[in-house]
């Protein structure tokens, strides 16, 4: 034994800076950071920049704390299952505790940060989306029913409104139909994947509802969600706080969002599933992105 | 002499803790002045 070996608990190979990155769940963290950014700026008004910076900031810390603190309670699951396997706790190269640790102290200063820096309705709202999803979604929901995603996605859908709220200082109707938006797109985005992952849930005992109600009942819930979302996307132009291009747009994307959804119902093959899985996250990407582009139209100030 | 695999880890680790802080400095020096400069 070396001398620095001494010094790493038995089990936990010595962890790096990417060790710490890996368990902010950086992917996750895109598309948060993006809804973010979009519902800041099709906010009506203004932010100073060094503010919005560090609003968008805090966003993506608190997002990232809330992975850890995840990984931190599902490291039982995650080494299960092949795709969060290679997860640092999985791996040995994390102590359960230290992510918990970590988790916990991104979690708190970046509540802190948003309160002092930017507005403190905005700090409640992120200290609410990160106590929903760890306490709500991963602790609560997640092993006892297969409604998990679509409870616990409310967590995922919180990043827009805070980001408006971070502009306006307050909740209004606008921030809570891009709430809306990605609450609908999260259960068909979800059971997308779970279709093809069904036997990986299975082994983990999740209650995914593929594992509980079957594949085709699944597929059935996936074609319900997929057809509610268009019209819930439809609504900040309807409301006018977007214009037609975002308009436009949103009724092409939410058509190849059902047509995937109705072939994944049609050939009931994993091939189907995959497109769907890939395409939602393009899908989401794109209708903020347009809602950026298009979103000043109509808006007072 | 090349550095072991875990002074490399412990190193990477550092050198990112370091940067945060740096980082945080930083960070709360700005928003000192823009809060001053918006009077607040």
């Amino acid at each position: 034994m070396t001398v620095d070996s001494a010094y790493i608990r038995p089990g936990i190979a010595e962890s790096g800076a990417s060790d710490y990155v890996a368990l902010l769940k950086p992917r996750v963290m895109s598309l948060v950071v993006f809804t973010g950014l979009a519902g800041l700026l099709a906010a009506p008004g203004a932010l100073h920049p060094v503010l919005a910076g560090i609003a968008v900031l805090c966003i993506a810390i608190g997002a990232g704390a809330s992975g850890a603190i995840n990984m931190w309670y599902d490291a039982d699951i995650d080494a299960v299952m092949r795709r969060t396997r290679a997860r640092p706790i999985p791996r040995g190269r994390i102590a359960r505790g230290d992510a918990l640790g970590f988790g916990v102290t991104l979690a708190v200063a970046s509540v802190a940060l948003m309160g002092l820096a930017v507005n403190i309705p905005a700090a409640a709202i992120l200290a609410v989306a990160i106590a929903f999803y760890v306490f709500v979604y991963t602790i609560w929901l997640k092993r006892r029913t297969p409604q998990n995603i679509v409870i616990g996605g409310a967590a995922g859908a919180f990043p827009p409104l805070i980001g408006w709220v971070a502009v306006t200082g307050g909740v209004s109707v606008e921030p809570l139909i891009l709430f809306a938006i990605i609450f609908f797109w999260t259960p068909p985005h979800f059971w997308a994947l779970a279709l093809y992952r069904s036997e990986e849930y299975a082994r983990a005992g999740i209650p995914m509802l593929p594992v509980v109600a079957g594949l085709e009942e699944t597929r059935r819930r996936i074609l319900l969600y997929s057809a509610v979302l268009p019209p819930v996307t439809l609504m900040p132009a309807m409301l006018g706080f977007a214009g037609p291009v975002y308009a436009v747009g949103a009724v092409v994307l939410g058509a190849l969002f059902l047509a995937g959804a109705i072939r994944v119902r049609t050939a009931r093959d994993e091939v189907s599933a995959r497109r769907l899985f890939g395409f939602s996250i393009v899908y989401l990407f794109s209708i903020f992105a347009l809602l950026v582009i298009d979103g000043s139209t109509g808006l007072p100030g | 002499m090349p550095l072991s695999e875990e002074h490399r880890r412990r190193r990477g680790r550092n050198v990112l803790l370091g940067a945060v802080l740096v980082g945080l400095v930083f960070l709360f020096y700005v928003l000192t002045i823009v809060k001053l400069k918006m009077g607040v």
